[in-house]
Parts: C-alpha cells; structure tokens; sequence
C-alpha cells in the first residue's frame, strides 16, 4: 500500500459486517434495565376544536405509569423552533407556526399527538390509548392548495388571517421583454404530489436519566444528533456536556429524520427525568405514514418563452407549496424548487413567485431531492414541448441551451437555500449529455429502432433530461482524528449516518493521508460524547463538508508525524513518507517508526516538552463551504408502455453523473442507483391520497407502493469528474442526485412511447391507472 | 388477554422455554423477550419483510405470527449465519457486491435467501427479483442485492472462507 493508493478506490465498507450479523445497534435495539414504554394518542381528525380530553381511565389501567396530555406539560409545552429562517430576499412573507408537542386547543392535522401514555410495556400503553375519551369538534378541513387561498377558507392558524405561509418572489432581468421578443410561449401547468419518505426503519427515541450524574442519554432515529442534544439542553435546563444523543445505526434518513423537534423527541426525554425510568417509543408504520414529514404537494404554471431557432429567452413560474399543517423548515423546500428549476440552461430572464399553502396535512420538510425534482419536472417539461413544437429534438435544444464548460463561475443571479447567490461553481454538461446519448443509443433509437417498434405496434419510447443538484452547503462540519498507540486510527464526526458508507468513505479519506490500513481507521459517526460540533446530515453534504473536515483532520496530524518524527530519526521532514502504518525515511524503510510508537511518545509521562507542543497524534479540525457547490447529470431511460393496460416497463436506465472527484465509486453508484429507484417511485407508484377531510387513505405498505425488485432496473453510470473549486477534494454530494430527475425523465419517455396519440404529461406522479385515464382522455379528444 | 402461556421453542440451535401473553408478536419476542435483536420490524403487517426469519427451515414474516404458534418449532434468525467472525457465504457475497446501504432490510433479506438458494442453484435473474419482491430495500436500488445473490450461488453452500469479516 502507499500514499494515494485509497482515493477512486472500490473499498469494501467497515461496517457491513455489524450489519449484516444483526450486530449493528439501532435505537429500538437499546434495552435498559427498568424500561418502560410510550404509546402516543393521536388525532384522527384533520382539523377540529379540542374541547375535552379525559385519560382517567388510562390512568387507573393497571401497568400505565402515566398519561401526559398538553395541560400537564406545564411550561414544558411550547411550540418547536423555527429551525430555517427565511433568506433575505427582498418583499418576502413568512408567517412562522411550528408544531407543538402535544395538542392544547386546536388539532391541524391527522396523526397530531393528543396524548402520551407510559406503560410497562408497549401492548399495555396501546391498550390504555382505547382508555382515553377525546371530545374534538370538527373543522372543515383545509385540503386543498388552491381553495386554501380563497377568502372564504377555513384557516389553519387563526392568528394570520390566511393560510399563506410564505410569499417569495425572485427575479432576473425583465420576463416580460423577454416574451415579447419570443417566437414561441409555452404555457402549461403542473402537478407534483406527496410521497412518504418510507425509511425502512421507523422514527424512535429511547431517554435514559441518571439523576445521580444528571446526565441525560438519548438513542435517537435522527439525523442531526448534536442539534438535537443542543436544543433538549436548553429546553430540559441542562448543560450541553450533561446531555448525550446517540444516532447508532439508523434504518435510512432520507430526509425526515433532520427534522427537529418532533414531539416524540421533546416529550419522552422529559418523562424520563419525571419517572426517573428510561422510555423507549418507537413508531409504528402507521404512525409513520402521520406523525413524520412528508414530502411535497405542489402546482406550477409555468411559462418558457423561446427563440425560433430554440434558445431559452425567459421561464415565468408561479407555483402553491404544500407546507402542511406548520413549516418549522422555513422556506427550504420551495426554494429548492425555485433555484433548480434554472437546471444547466442559460435563463436570461426569469421570473419566479411562489406562494407556500398552510394545509390540514402532515408537515412538509426535506425528503431525498428537497424540492429540486419539482424544478427539474417544469424546467424539462417544458423543454420537451417547446422541442416538439418547433420541430427540434430533443436532446439538440437542451445542447442549444447548456451553460458552457467555460462559464464558470456561473452566477443565476437568484438567492438559493444556503442565503448564498445561486453560482455554480463548476461543470460540464454538454460532456454528460453527449455521453448519456451515445450509451443509451439515443441516434439509432429515435431513427431505428422505434419507427420499427412502432410499425409492429409497440410504443416504445425514450427520455434524456438534465439536472443540476445544490449539494454540500455549510455552515460547517468538523473531525477529530488521532492515532492511538495501538496504531489503531480513530475518527470522530458529528454527523448521522443512515447507510452512506460514511464509515468507510471517512476512513478512506484519513488513511489516503497517514498511509495506514484503511481498516485499521475506525469512524464513529452520530454520538455527541465522541464529537459534539456539527449540524447534520442533510443536503447530500456529508463526503463535501464532513469529510473535507476528515480530510484536513488528517492533515494536520500527518504534518504532526512529519515533526515529531524528522528530529527522532534524523532526517528532514520532506525525506520522510508515511505508508504502511509507519513513518520512514523514503528509501530507508528500516530508518522508521510505528504510527503507534510515535503516538506514545508524543504523549510523555514525564520530563519536559517545548512550550506550545500539543499531545499526541491528534487533530480537529472544522470545514465550512464559502457556498453549496452544483452536482449535476442527466438522466436518460427507454421505456416500453402496453397501450391496453398503461403498464410501464423500464427497459434501460442511463445516468451521467457528475459529483465531481469519487471518493468511492462503489459507493457513489449505489447512492445513484438507489436514489433512481426512490424517484421511480415518485414517477408511477408512490402518492399519499388525501381525501377533502384531509384524510390519508393509504396508510400502509399495503395501500402506498413503493418499488420492488420487479419495478427498478439496474442502472447503467459513467461517471464525469470536474472537481468542485470550493473545498480541497474537489468532491460534490450525490446522495439526493438519483431521485431528482427521475419524474421528468419518466414522463418524457412515457409521452414518447405515446407519441401521436395526444397524451401530454404534466403530472407526477403516476400510476397505471392515472395513465389509463390519460390514454383514454386523449383518445375521447381525437374523436 | 394477560393470560400468560407456556411455549417452548429451539431459536439458533438453543431450546427457550417462557411463558408468554397470547398476543405477544413473534417479532417481539424474539428481539425483546430473547434479545435476538438482528430480526428488525419495518411494518408489521406483513409487507417490508424485514422481519423474515425461517421457521421450521422456512422464510416466514415474524411480524404476522403470535409467539405462541411458535410453541415446538425450530426457528432460526440472522445471529446464526456466521461462524464466529466467519461470514456466512450469502453474507459475504453481500458484502462484496455492495448490496446493503443502512442495512436496516438486510436480515430479513438474508433469511428469505438460505431456503430460496437451496432450492435455486442457479438462478436467473428473473428468478432472484421473484425472489426478492417481497422485500422492501429504500436505500439500495435493489441491484447490488441482485447482483450479491447471483455471487452467492456461485460460491454455493461452502464459499472460500471469508477472510474480511470486521
């Protein structure tokens, strides 16, 4: 092994085998001595009055320790923290409601907690739940985005006089010239609906207090473990160091789990310190379906003015948001959607306004892709009619409009979610165009091989769109690496894993520098005794930002071995390499020392050190991004569909993509592959149906489908590397990427195969049925 | 309801003997009454299929069975397939082809493939997705799971001792 043999490397992961045994912790594996059980009462109205809510009874069922209900929370209860404020965009409204614990006066949506049973075991909390008697009056319920905005509708929160959340409005140049001079207005509306997240693993917490320490431990499902142990110090009146999360292993994030503060997380940690008992609540799957963040509804009229010869010349967009009951997540999701809507394209004028809808439904915040596959649905929609229309192929008007490999900088001239300028820092999209065309065979098939198909009466059909993903935003993250006199190297970061690989990726980055055995780099992840600054996981920044502090952790130490070795071995600092697991002269191996036996020395019992030396093999060090960098690629599937069922079969699946430098490319391809089957999900099987009471009526993995082995195909990647400028890897995130461009990807394939018989897709997502209807509308037309 | 009944079952090759509510889920008792906690609940009704476990030698959902009708059979979860650090075969083709992410579906997975190799030799892929259908994996596209079982039946029932199980 020698310096630089880990970096592009297919390294197998570190942490498979925990996994793969059943010896990998996860929060509902935690068992204390003495544990008691929560169940959670909730509301099965969408919107009502709260008049009464009696849990006497509860309390008398014998193994019920105790039933909370909001007004036994005392000063306790108080609504959650706005955890994204609004970007400084000049004109912009927000009005901020967050969720509270448990419900005081008025429920807003199905699933809210009313009230919180502990019980010496879970079946006996659930029982005491039937114990309890709710009066809720019923309100009409706010259901829909478009009638949530009329005069007359019920509100969602009383106290604004509306239930518009947010109104936001960012501009470039003058739309308006920019339709005058056009050649052709494309003007259509769009539909994006709600999905579940549906990790595997659902939400849980288990609170642990030890009154004797006053130390508080928490196992926690979330992704952000240190915010977490910092928002329940404040609220428990605890220090920070007197509170421990534990994220162990998590059954998938995907988003929901950077939410913060559940009520679960709120409530149970302090029922722990009442009872003096530890409490383990763990969702159920139908709780999970109400009480996590969804995804998002959302409905866009959208505009694109162009050239004769097929040039951008401006996009107009007005679209509702679907935050749902309350928006603790500030304006993240609809700004996503608003920035990446610009995609790779030359926009020189844009006009975009967006309204965010409070509604009776579960609270919206990030689910894998945060809003950006609206953007990329419109923006690629569009296109694809405006080809049709002036008779230009499709992939020839997205080359005509690409941002060049040479204009970066690239500065969209709009705010994006990190309250940065949207600049994209590097790319090169025509490369990933040109080579997702020729692997799929894009040429023979649109001349061949599908009027051949088509002659024998079969509709097949092609998609290739464009993407472009902000990834790796700040603030910041950090690491600590330190090489123990074992020779073992233990990494310590503050961010959650939930399946990336982080353990291996991270341990890769640190053994690139010492030159030691990447199994010899043990990463612990998520446990803020170990690391306790930090923010999350989220906003596929992980390898971007945590592992460029991982990186210059290692650094910092190797120039520590440098140091300390040069003098004991007698050499220069610039003659020594380290490989091997230790410190050599180059050329002289047997000139050298163990990383271990370094380590030792520089930890001395006695004698005496110069002033300012620092102990040990050890560093920490913090990264944070001056902006997020643009991740992008382009998509691109054949698909076949049975013109008689509206079934779809995917027949081959392309990706381009660009993260900039892979780290691990088996790691990336898998983040790819299975972010695709998430958006194959949200293209034709996953939608949450609520009815007009805001009742959802698939609640369940019987009802709301998510894609099996039978459904996603195995997707063919090339990667393309341009290195991102804004950190020292050079690496952009892809964990969201696979997701986004799925749905657009998906309907313009599905209209191809469809070609002529007048179906126009405008909506995500669908379904066979949803298509049938299509089909059958379009043929009523053409009689 | 809290009637507690007598059951007797051989979970990994060790006889258990517990007295148990009848409404107390298989699931449950096996990770929290035995602390076999390897089995994971992803929906309990039947569906995500991380709870698989084999009963009698074959894939059944832990999450759709009482404990009680367990009473006298043999069952066998995740914690039995490796030998020590040794991983067992299908545990290592998953390892090296990738196939799991947060690994949260995995065990499940992994008890639905002992009884589907010993049948299935040499599957096709289309056999394996069959196979595989009636788990829900989130994070892993399913490929890389596909492409470990294919590696797995190749190595057949004695594969090359793992050497990299940590």
């Amino acid at each position: 092994m020698t310096f630089g043999s880990y970096m592009g490397r297919r390294v197998l992961r570190l942490e498979d085998a925990r996994l793969l045994t059943g010896r990998a912790p996860f929060v509902d594996d935690v068992d204390l001595p003495g544990m008691l059980h929560v169940a959670f009462l909730r509301s099965d109205d969408a919107h009502g009055l709260l008049r009464s809510i009696d849990a006497s009874a509860a309390r008398h069922r014998p193994g019920v320790l105790a039933v909370y209900t909001a007004s036994d929370l005392g000063d306790y209860w108080r609504p959650g923290p706005l955890l994204v404020p609004p970007p400084p965009v000049p004109g912009l409204v927000f009005h901020a409601a967050t969720q509270v614990p448990l419900v005081r006066d008025k429920v807003r949506h199905c699933g809210e907690p009313l009230a919180m049973v502990v019980a010496e075991s879970r079946y006996v909390a659930e029982d005491a739940l039937e114990d309890i008697v709710v009066d809720v009056e019923p309100l009409p319920a706010v259901a829909d985005l478009e009638a949530a905005l009329l005069p007359d509708a019920p509100l969602v929160h009383d106290q604004f006089g509306t239930n518009l959340a947010a109104q936001v409005h960012q501009r470039k140049g003058d739309y308006a010239s920019a339709k005058a001079a056009a050649a052709l207005v494309v003007s259509r509306r769009f539909h994006y609906d709600r999905g579940a997240a549906a990790a595997i693993e659902n939400r849980g917490v288990v609170a642990s207090w030890d009154a004797r320490a006053g130390e508080l431990t928490v196992w926690d499902t979330t992704q952000a473990p240190i915010p977490i142990r910092n928002g329940l110090a404040s609220m428990l009146g605890l220090g920070e160091s007197h509170v421990r999360v534990i994220a162990p292993f998590i059954g998938g994030g995907f988003g929901p789990k950077i939410m913060m503060f559940y009520p679960e997380e709120v409530l149970v940690p302090w029922a722990a310190m009442r009872l003096g008992r530890p409490l383990k609540w763990i969702e159920d799957r139908r709780e999970n379906f109400y009480a996590t963040t969804q995804e998002r509804g959302q409905i866009h009229d959208a505009e694109l003015a162009m050239s004769q010869d097929g040039r951008i010349l401006g996009v107009r967009d007005s679209f509702l948001h679907d935050t749902g009951a309350y928006d603790p997540y500030g304006l993240t999701v609809p700004i996503n959607s608003q920035c990446t809507l610009l995609g790779p394209y030359v926009v020189p004028h844009y006009d975009s306004e967006f309204r965010a809808v409070f509604t009776n439904r579960p609270i919206v915040t990030p689910v894998r892709g945060a809003g950006r596959q609206h953007g990329v649905f419109v923006m690629e929609r569009l296109l694809d009619i405006a080809a049709r229309e002036l008779g230009i192929d499709r992939v020839e008007i997205r080359r005509r409009n690409y941002i060049q490999p040479d204009a970066f900088p690239y500065d969209h001239e709009i705010l994006f979610q990190d309250f940065r300028p949207l600049v994209y820092d590097s790319g090169n999209y025509p490369a990933a165009l040109e080579k997702a065309a020729l692997m799929i065979g894009y040429e023979d098939f649109v001349r061949e091989e599908q009027p051949r198909l088509r002659r024998e009466g079969r509709h097949v059909g092609i998609g290739l769109v464009s993407y472009i993903e902000g990834t790796g935003i700040g603030p910041y993250e950090g690491a600590r690496v330190t090489v123990e006199p074992s020779g073992m190297v233990r990494v310590a970061t503050g961010v959650g894993t939930q399946g990336q690989g982080h353990f291996t990726t991270f341990a890769q980055l640190v053994a690139e520098q010492l030159g030691v055995d990447v199994a010899s780099v043990q990463v612990t992840t998520g446990d803020t005794r170990d690391f306790n600054w930090g923010t999350g996981t989220f906003a596929s920044r992980g390898a971007v930002v945590a592992g460029s502090a991982c990186h210059a952790a290692a650094l910092k130490v190797r120039a520590k071995v440098l140091a300390l070795a040069a003098p004991l071995l007698g050499a220069q600092e610039g003659d020594l390499e380290l490989r091997g697991g230790r410190v050599a002269v180059r050329g002289s191996p047997e000139r050298g020392l163990g990383l271990g036996e370094l380590a030792r020395k520089a930890n001395p019992l006695r004698g005496a050190v110069t002033p300012g030396t620092e102990p040990g093999l050890e560093a920490t060090c913090y990264f944070g991004p001056d902006r997020g960098n643009a991740a992008s690629g382009v998509h691109a599937m054949r698909v076949e569909v049975d013109p008689e069922t509206a079934e779809v079969k995917i027949t081959r699946y392309v990706v381009v993509h660009d993260c900039g430098t892979v780290i691990n490319p088996m790691v990336v391809e898998a983040q790819v592959q299975g972010g695709v089957a998430h958006g194959i999900g949200n293209a034709f099987y996953e939608q949450l149906i609520f009815d007009d009471n805001g009742q959802l009526m698939n609640a369940s993995f019987m009802d709301y489908l998510l894609p099996t082995a039978l459904d996603v195909p195995t997707v063919e990647l090339a990667h393309i590397e341009t290195p991102s400028p804004l950190n020292p890897l050079g690496v952009k995130g892809v964990g969201e990427a696979g997701a986004i461009p799925t749905g657009a990807a998906f309907a313009q394939a599905v209209e191809d195969a469809l070609a002529g018989t007048g179906v126009e897709i405008t909506e995500i997502p669908l379904s066979p049925s949803r298509l049938h209807q299509l089909m059958v509308r379009a043929r009523g037309g053409a009689r | 309801m809290n009637a507690q009944h007598p059951i007797e079952v051989t979970v990994n090759g060790t006889r258990h003997a517990r007295e148990v509510e009848p409404r107390l889920l298989l699931s449950d008792f096996l990770r929290h009454d035995l602390g076999l906690t390897g089995t994971h609940v992803g929906c309990e009704h039947g569906v995500c299929g991380a709870c698989t476990i084999l009963l009698d030698g074959e894939a059944v959902r832990s999450c759709l069975m009482f404990a009680v009708q367990a009473d006298g059979h043999a069952l066998e979860t995740v914690e039995n397939l490796a030998t020590g650090e040794t991983l067992h075969p299908i545990q290592r083709a998953f390892h090296e082809a990738h196939a799991l992410q947060c690994g949260f579906c995995t065990p499940g997975i992994l008890m639905t493939l002992i009884p589907f190799l010993r049948e299935h030799a040499a599957p096709a892929e289309s056999e394996i997705r069959e196979a595989l259908s009636g788990h829900l994996c989130r994070c892993t596209g399913y490929a890389n799971i596909v492409a470990a079982v294919a590696r797995a039946a190749r190595y057949g029932p004695k594969a090359p001792a793992a050497d990299d199980a940590r």
